[in-house]
């Protein structure tokens, strides 16, 4: 048994690879996409393996499950590392040419393969503080991505993302001291099992509202995001579209993997709160994303906008809310790579990402006009693309809930983002591109396949979850099913041999 | 400007914090030491070496790039899972071996302990590599 651990293995082997052939510049990339197709492949076979044979786990260590760490796969970690492993790929080869040499050969595969594999070991721990380790490991790497190069704008902006992540490493932590002095385990299963037998505690509050804090400031939710739009525009656009595309998600993950698993005791306080601050996600991060004309500002901020969505559907607590935050994180992760990727491609041709500066692209490049229309269009939810299903799913959910304000909020926060993606269209496809700002920086005309064929496929997969909305909606429902019926997911892990009268 | 007694100092206790570093991370096995603190005793002794002579003479002395020493900590750490695989074992398990030693001493060798022995050689590299290069800025 070892299935359940190779999502981590396999980016570390490919580690050991990398550092191995450092000196071989032009094998980095090569190994690094390897590396990436492995885990891909790897994270369908798992999908398919779970359908089948129902939660995977592993107690790593022959210790039985609460005292050694569980690594647990359940339909929700599996659709994670399916997207994980899209976007490893897309990225992998988006970034052959979009990386400079001297990146590349300064430890820009090893550190990305470092994030995969503390991505993937954060969707597939069963522990906490294992998850800690994990997303210890994974902003470690980011670290390193975000200030690769040293440019002075990088650093600047990488002083406040390192800053407040490691605020929240530090909450993340007393949480789960405290959660540990209360009840005496890390496994979250056993978690669930004693903290519903537990009353109403007010160390138990205290290490939710925690919790809360950690994973809002890691998924950039409103208060908390302001660390977001000031570091994530300033590092090479493959690196800002590959820690756009996950990190935040990974906090909404954690986030719906603790309240749906264990912090269910005080749900008339939390499912409002969770509305509320979806609410001013969304309506804070579209709004100030309006006010941008750095098209990687414009998107850092639709960021912030769309976790919101994720939020509310966590807040509305129904099977088809929950599954509309799983399907919409699926669509977000693919759409918003996509986009920034885009945008990498617009400033390869124009040598800028300041839409001031920038126009007249339609005339020269109709083609890069529709990869860009495919996931803006996306995000901006207009049928049939995949974020059109999403905002459906979870607007329709919400209603049926009775959450008339929040559905109304998304379905607006809906109209401005197609604002901001027709102002990105408008400013650099549609207008002329103005003559008496024509950019210094070397200019690219013709694009690089490596750079496009990304950009392509993503655009395919956006069409495609549009077009076949039925089969990964329904992997969604299942997902959302077994973690709104937590007791599956705690006789996986510590067998039958719990109480029954406990569930 | 290099001192000639530090530079003497430096050579004489390289091999004396190697050994020390190994005995630290053997003793780690039942008492309190272990990989990670003598990886950092280890590369303590090489930084003391470059700052009394040069990065690049450490480096010479090393013999090998410290980048390579984190490629054998990392295989190592991973090889360490696999006998329990071959036993049948869940991933992880410890699986050990005793070892007769003459004189009635016995040696008990284990993956716990091939994994320790990852960490410090993992420690030893990243320490180096980082400490160099900031040295040579």
């Amino acid at each position: 048994m070892i299935l359940p651990a190779l999502p981590a293995l396999i980016p570390l082997i490919t580690i050991i690879f990398l550092l191995m052939n450092f000196r071989r510049r032009e094998w980095q990339p090569w190994i690094g996409l390897t590396g990436a197709l492995l885990q891909l492949v790897l994270a369908v076979y798992l999908a398919v393996h779970i359908k089948s044979h129902g939660i995977l786990v592993l107690h790593t260590g022959n210790w039985e499950a609460p005292f050694g760490i569980t690594l647990v796969i359940d339909s929700f970690s599996s659709f994670m590392l399916i997207l994980t492993g899209i976007i490893a790929v897309s990225i992998s080869i988006y970034s052959i040419e979009a990386i400079d040499r001297q990146r590349q050969s300064f430890f820009f595969y090893p550190m990305v393969h470092g994030l995969l594999m503390g991505v993937n070991g954060a969707f597939v721990t069963g522990d906490i503080f294992n998850l800690y380790v994990w997303f210890e490991v994974m902003l470690m790497s980011s670290f390193v991505l975000i200030t690769l190069g040293g440019e002075k704008k990088q650093l600047n902006g990488a002083i406040k993302y390192v800053t407040l992540n490691l605020v929240s490493s530090m909450l993340f932590l007393a949480g789960i001291g405290l959660l540990y002095g209360k009840t005496g385990t890390l496994n979250m299963a056993d978690l669930a099992l004693k903290m519903s037998l537990a009353e109403n505690n007010i160390l138990l509050n205290t290490s939710a509202v925690l919790f809360f804090v950690a994973f809002s400031i890691k998924s950039a939710i409103f208060p908390f995001f302001f660390w977001l739009p000031a570091s994530y525009h300033t590092p090479p656009v493959a690196i800002t579209a590959l820690v756009a595309g996950l990190l935040t998600k990974v906090g909404v993950y954690a986030m719906i993997r603790f309240y749906t698993l264990f912090f269910v005791q005080d749900q008339l306080f939390w499912h409002p709160l969770f509305l509320w601050i979806g609410g001013f996600t969304m309506v804070v991060g579209v709004l100030t994303a309006a006010s941008q004309y750095d098209m990687r500002k414009i998107l850092s901020f639709h960021i912030i906008s769309q976790i919101g969505y994720m939020i509310m559907g966590l807040g509305i607590f129904t099977v088809a809310g929950i599954a509309g935050a799983i399907f919409y994180m699926g669509h977000n992760i693919i759409a918003k790579t996509n986009t920034f990727l885009v945008a990498g491609l617009i400033n390869r041709v124009k040598g800028s990402y300041d839409l001031k500066s920038i126009g007249g692209l339609y005339k020269t490049h109709p083609f890069l006009a529709i990869l860009f229309i495919i996931p803006a269009f996306g995000l901006a939810g207009i049928p049939p693309l995949s974020g059109f299903f999403g905002k459906l799913v979870l607007i329709s959910a919400g209603f049926s809930a009775g959450e008339y304000v929040i559905s109304f909020v998304a379905l607006a926060v809906g109209l401005f983002t197609l604002f901001s993606m027709v102002k990105i269209w408008n400013e650099a496809f549609w207008k002329a591109q103005p003559d008496d700002k024509l950019t210094e920086a070397p200019k690219d005309e013709k694009l690089p396949f490596s750079m496009v064929l990304p950009v392509v496929l993503l655009g395919l997969l956006t069409l495609t979850m549009g077009f076949a909305v039925k089969p990964i909606l329904s992997f969604a429902m299942d997902a959302a099913t077994q973690l709104l019926n937590p007791h599956i997911y705690i006789e996986a892990v510590l067998g039958n041999s719990i109480n029954p009268e406990i569930q | 400007m290099k001192s000639h007694i530090l530079q003497i100092a430096a050579a004489r206790l390289l091999p004396v914090t190697i050994l020390l570093s190994l005995l630290v991370f053997y003793r780690g096995h039942n008492e309190p030491g272990g990989g990670f603190i003598g990886g950092l005793m280890a590369s303590a002794g090489f930084i003391f070496y470059a700052m009394a002579f040069d990065t690049a003479e450490a480096e010479k002395k090393l013999r090998v790039s410290p980048l390579y020493l984190i490629v054998t900590g990392l295989s190592l750490a991973f090889l360490s899972t696999l006998p329990a695989l071959f036993m049948g074992n869940p991933f992880f398990t410890g699986e050990w071996i005793s070892i007769y030693l003459p004189f009635e001493a016995k040696l008990k060798l284990g993956t716990p302990m091939l994994f320790d022995l990852g960490v410090y050689f993992t420690v030893w590299g990243i320490m180096l590599t980082v400490i160099f290069n900031v040295m040579e800025e």
